[in-house]
């Protein structure tokens, strides 16, 4: 018989004398979630995290331009870098921590199958610059991409170089103009038509373009004021721009009428694809008259964003926008895929280039594998789902929330005013901010603008029933307790994040860009 | 002082109107973190939009309330873009605007008409 073990750890909690006891930390950690300081403020200096060896110039070549101060860089190590990276990363929401149900945003999962793809070398070690003959693989991906995307949209042609919502919004009415240029109307058409619900970015689109922006009226129903936008149409305007499905997360019902009175006048519908999550694979946007449309890969085909890589906003166009789509694009001439590049030949009413190179190629890549690996069947339950789930969250908190169109279904996403908060003297942003403290990242908040105080919520189809339930038990336990006038619960939120509420005024009106270095120390700070 | 429905405000003293954004306004706007008031010299019609204001919430348009020429725009605004909150029918006037025709100020709503107005919102 062996002795009795008795110097092993115990197992069972201590019994605390006050489970209350808290007490601040002497490194401002929290548990095991760690404090960070800027990079500038640690104990980089006078460090240096790697071994270079010395160069074997004298920097001669570079006269009085040679630099004799420090940088002001600071120095650390692989594993300091790693952590202040990870540490930073932790003490931000993310999806795969938890359901992120920022409206307009489409934040759902990235499938790590995306990323595999990715990671092949044939797409990840490849060099815009290189041979064409060399990179035959990822040009055909493109091809593919292409073919898909147009396939999709019931659209003719696609630019794929866009690099983002926005960028494709432009490269959109880019197109428009040069149309409108070809035909010499561009000194006529100076307005473009945008509704009240409209992301900024497009009537800030259209102004960069050139044009006069002028606001579209909206119904009592959240959905464009038809009469309206057909009085403001005639032979002065250059196109609308109109989200389908809008921003209040409605179908816009009378979309075939908005674009035959558009096309009518003699303008193009551009058509904002930020919300293609809701009628992927359903819907075919070719279909409703639209003359160029942006698809945010990040959105609908899940590539990375909101801080996790970059954007990628190709641009579908209609026959009569298609021959003035910017280079460059893939050809496939039976005998292997070039990349057409130069505004001559076939592209020679190309109205010019995005970007220096093909755009964000680790995108495609992920868009396509996630395309192949849901099927068309897939991607139809795609949308099926995302709206599924975005009226579960309305049904379930519309006895205790007031829905902003409390009228028939909604779209992928559901919005509520706060109409229901009047009298609590807890406003939206409070709201949004006790959120935090239950593990949430709120929602969309005050857009669209046309909503008072609107709270604007989109599960997308990858969260679970019991994510969803997980999230609308949060909001009804919150919402009752705004309605039982547990005012300092909200008011003083968030308390459990790493930072409780910051003073966004004074972050908008005296922003600190760059870091200076403290009075008195010698670190010299650029 | 009069007011249009998209709540600006007017101040009429001779020919020359004092413009600015109505205290309805400034506050559904919540705090003002930004403004633009146009320069002297610039000629605006009634609706036109003749200044930005931007809060932590929303970016909006300013109307011209009247049609005129602007004699002077409310530079301090720039520094202090706080005053819109704390003052907007009085030192957080956007512009002075040389007017063409009184009887558009006229037509306005008086502070009467407007607080009915405001109560229908």
């Amino acid at each position: 018989m062996s002795t009795m073990n008795t110097v092993g750890r115990p197992t069972a909690p201590n019994a605390l004398p006050d489970n209350d006891y808290k007490h601040p930390t002497l490194t401002g950690a929290r548990g095991l979630l760690q404090d960070e300081h800027l990079i500038f403020e640690g104990e980089g200096w006078g460090k240096t995290g790697v071994d270079l060896p010395k160069p074997k110039t004298d920097g001669s070549d570079l006269g009085d331009l040679v630099r004799r101060d420090p940088i002001g860089l600071p120095g650390l190590s692989e594993p300091e870098t790693m952590r202040h990276y990870v540490r930073l990363s932790q003490k931000n929401h993310a999806i795969d921590l938890a359901i992120y149900p920022l409206g307009s945003c489409t934040m759902k999962h990235n499938p790590r199958l995306n990323e595999k793809m990715a990671r092949l070398p044939g797409f990840s070690d490849i060099h815009p610059l290189q041979p064409q003959s060399t990179v035959q693989g990822a040009l055909e991906l493109m091809d593919q991409l292409a073919h898909w995307l147009t396939t999709l949209t019931g659209m003719p042609a696609v630019a794929l170089s866009p690099k983002a919502g926005a960028h494709g919004e432009l490269c959109g009415l880019m197109a428009i103009r040069a149309a409108h240029e070809a035909k010499g109307e561009h000194e006529q058409r100076r307005k473009v038509l945008v509704p009240t619900s409209a992301h900024g970015t497009n009537p800030a689109t259209a102004a960069f373009v050139g044009y006069s922006v002028v606001e579209v009226a909206q119904t009592d129903d959240g959905r464009v004021d038809v009469a309206d936008l057909a009085s403001k149409l005639g032979p002065d305007v250059a196109a609308i721009m109109v989200t389908n499905p809008n921003t209040c997360g409605l179908f816009e019902r009378d979309i075939l009428e908005i674009s035959r009175l558009t096309h009518e006048a003699g303008a193009y519908f551009y058509c904002d694809g930020a919300n293609f999550n809701a009628i992927v694979g359903r819907v075919r946007p070719g279909d409703l008259g639209v003359d160029a449309m942006h698809i945010n890969l990040h959105k609908t085909f899940s590539t990375p964003h909101g801080g996790g890589g970059p954007g990628a906003g190709p641009v579908v166009l209609s026959e009569a926008l298609a021959p003035f789509a910017p280079a460059p694009w893939v050809v496939n001439t039976g005998d292997g895929y070039k990349l057409v590049e130069r505004e001559e030949d076939e592209a020679a009413q190309a109205f010019g280039r995005l970007c220096a190179f093909q755009g964000q190629m680790g995108m495609y890549v992920r868009a396509l594998s996630y395309m192949m690996s849901h099927g068309s069947d897939g991607l139809r339950q795609v949308a099926e789902d995302a709206v599924l789930n975005a009226n579960y969250i309305k049904a379930r908190l519309s006895d205790l929330m007031s829905a902003a169109f409390p009228e028939g279904p909604c779209m992928h996403e559901a919005l509520f005013d706060d109409e229901w908060l009047k009298g609590t003297d807890i406003t939206t942003l409070d709201f949004a901010k006790a959120m935090i403290d239950e593990g949430f990242h709120p929602m969309t908040m005050y857009f669209p603008l046309v909503v008072h105080g609107a709270m604007l919520i989109e599960p997308t189809e990858t969260e679970s029933k019991q994510e969803l339930d997980r999230f609308i038990n949060a909001m009804r336990l919150l919402a009752e307790a705004a309605k039982a006038g547990d005012v300092d619960r909200f008011k003083g939120a968030p308390f459990h994040a790493p930072l409780r509420r910051l003073d966004e005024t004074r972050a908008a009106r005296s922003p600190r860009l760059r870091w200076s270095a403290p009075e008195g120390s010698n670190i010299a700070a650029e | 002082m009069r007011f249009t429905k998209d709540h600006e405000w007017v101040r009429l003293e001779g020919d020359v109107a004092t413009v600015g954004i109505s205290k309805h306004a400034a506050d559904a706007l919540g705090d003002v973190v930004f403004v633009e008031t146009p320069e002297a010299g610039k000629s605006f019609n009634q609706g036109d939009s003749f200044a930005v204001v931007e809060s932590v919430k929303a970016a909006s348009d300013v109307y011209a309330p009247v049609s005129g020429e602007v004699v002077e725009g409310n530079a301090a605004l720039a520094s202090a873009p706080e005053t819109v909150n704390a003052d907007p029918e009085g030192e957080g006037w956007f512009a002075k605007i040389k007017i063409s025709d009184a009887s558009q100020v006229e037509a306005l709503m008086d502070q009467a008409a407007y607080d009915a107005f405001l109560a229908t919102l």
